[in-house]
């Protein structure tokens, strides 16, 4: 049997390779997060991450909850369709602590031209003016109200 | 007192089954909601954008979007009858503090509502060389912030052009169809304060979700479909001429 009579060296060798094989699986389950993989080459951890990000926009159900009142007398007007904090801004913080974080008041001489002030682009049915000549710089809310903007009569 | 090796050879399995549970990481969040339940998309009426630029405030407010870069941004076409293969595309500051009025010169003007498409075949997923970047389960193309290099690739890889580098963490960033928000229940902001309604969140795993007749009733289109990204965001009244 002169063809193993060298066999001891295979093994030694086998050996380093297998104590290296072990060093490499150690050190890649520290540096592999366990999520990776889960769904796909990527972190799934991530996922949960991103979801757990702070919400600013409280949305308009959550308004409604103390703002009935309001929201009756939007839902009559032409402004029904507005989301609450469409003009109003992001005031999850006030949803949290109505208390102690109160909305700013609105400027509607600025507001409402952001939609409403006329352009080549916009949709020919919906209303709009040059708000220079159909005011005079002069604040909307001294003619409209602005949760239900049609004046009567 | 010493360990004998047949001791050793039980505690060894032990331990190791120990440090993976060390190591397994932080379990799943938001229990209510399930990725398999829901594969999100965006209906977008042309028709209906009146440039306001309400969704792009909206999101660079609800998302951090630093200062002169979007997440979401309106352009404004100008298209002569006579060369439609020539549109003239302005979107000043993304379109956040609406357009100059314009003047009526011929031809027909719109505004185009623009954000990540979040491609079922997204090219820019596939180039990332450190799988940062991905499409979730429930269809959403989110970027890993911590894994992210900044290499630019996926800026590239983009065809609408919807990555960029933030330069506060200089890493990848896009819009992320509001994860944080769609997955508590609430809509992305953009879609929140939108006041004609011309952009819409959708579920298409929802048989519920007014999209299915909407789809079934509307002629929609996506942008580029000669790339092949399987967008999931429908614009209905979109002009040939948008890009």
């Amino acid at each position: 049997m002169n063809l193993f009579k060298d066999a001891g060296h295979l093994f030694r060798v086998a050996a380093v390779f297998l104590a290296g094989l072990l060093v490499f699986l150690i050190v890649r389950s520290f540096l592999v997060p366990r999520s990776f993989g889960r769904y796909g080459h990527y972190r799934a951890n991530a996922i949960t991450e991103i979801a757990a990000l702070p919400i600013n926009y409280a949305g308009h159900q959550v308004c409604e909850n103390c703002h009935g009142d309001v929201q009756e007398m939007k839902s009559k007007g032409g402004h029904k369709g507005v989301a609450c904090e469409s003009c109003h801004g992001p005031l999850a913080a006030h949803a949290d602590d109505p208390a102690s974080v109160t909305p700013a008041k609105l400027d509607t001489a600025v507001l409402c031209v952001r939609c409403h002030q006329e352009n080549i682009a916009k949709p020919k049915t919906f209303p709009q003016v040059n708000a220079a000549d159909h005011s005079g710089g002069a604040a909307c809310n001294s003619c409209h109200k602005p949760h239900t903007p049609a004046i009567a009569g | 007192m010493s360990i004998t090796r047949r001791q050793l050879l039980i505690l060894l399995p032990a331990a190791a089954i120990a440090w993976d549970y060390v190591v397994a990481g932080t379990p799943e969040a938001s229990p209510n909601y399930q990725m398999a339940e829901h594969w999100w998309a965006m209906l977008i009426d042309v028709t209906r954008c009146i440039g306001c630029g309400s969704c792009v405030r909206g999101c660079q407010q609800e998302n951090k979007v630093p200062d002169g870069y979007f997440r979401t941004w309106v352009e404004r076409y100008h298209v002569e009858d006579w060369r439609m293969e020539y549109p003239s595309v302005d979107s000043p500051d993304g379109g956040k503090n609406g357009f100059p009025a314009g003047k009526e010169t011929g031809g027909k003007n719109f505004f185009v509502p623009k954000l990540c498409n979040h491609c079922a075949e997204s090219p820019c997923t596939q180039v990332c060389p450190v799988g940062a970047t991905f499409v979730s389960p429930d269809g959403v193309v989110l970027v890993d912030q911590k894994y992210c290099l900044g290499c630019r690739y996926c800026v590239q890889a983009c065809p609408y052009g919807c990555r960029f580098i933030n330069p506060q963490t200089n890493t990848a960033n896009k819009c992320t169809l509001c994860y944080h928000r769609i997955t508590k229940g609430l809509t992305t902001a953009c879609c929140e304060v939108c006041p004609t309604g011309a952009r819409q969140l959708a579920n298409l795993k929802d048989p519920k979700d007014p999209i299915h007749e909407f789809l079934r009733t509307h002629s929609v289109q996506v942008l580029k479909p000669q790339m092949a990204t399987r967008s999931k965001c429908f614009y209905y009244g979109l002009d040939g001429a948008v890009r």
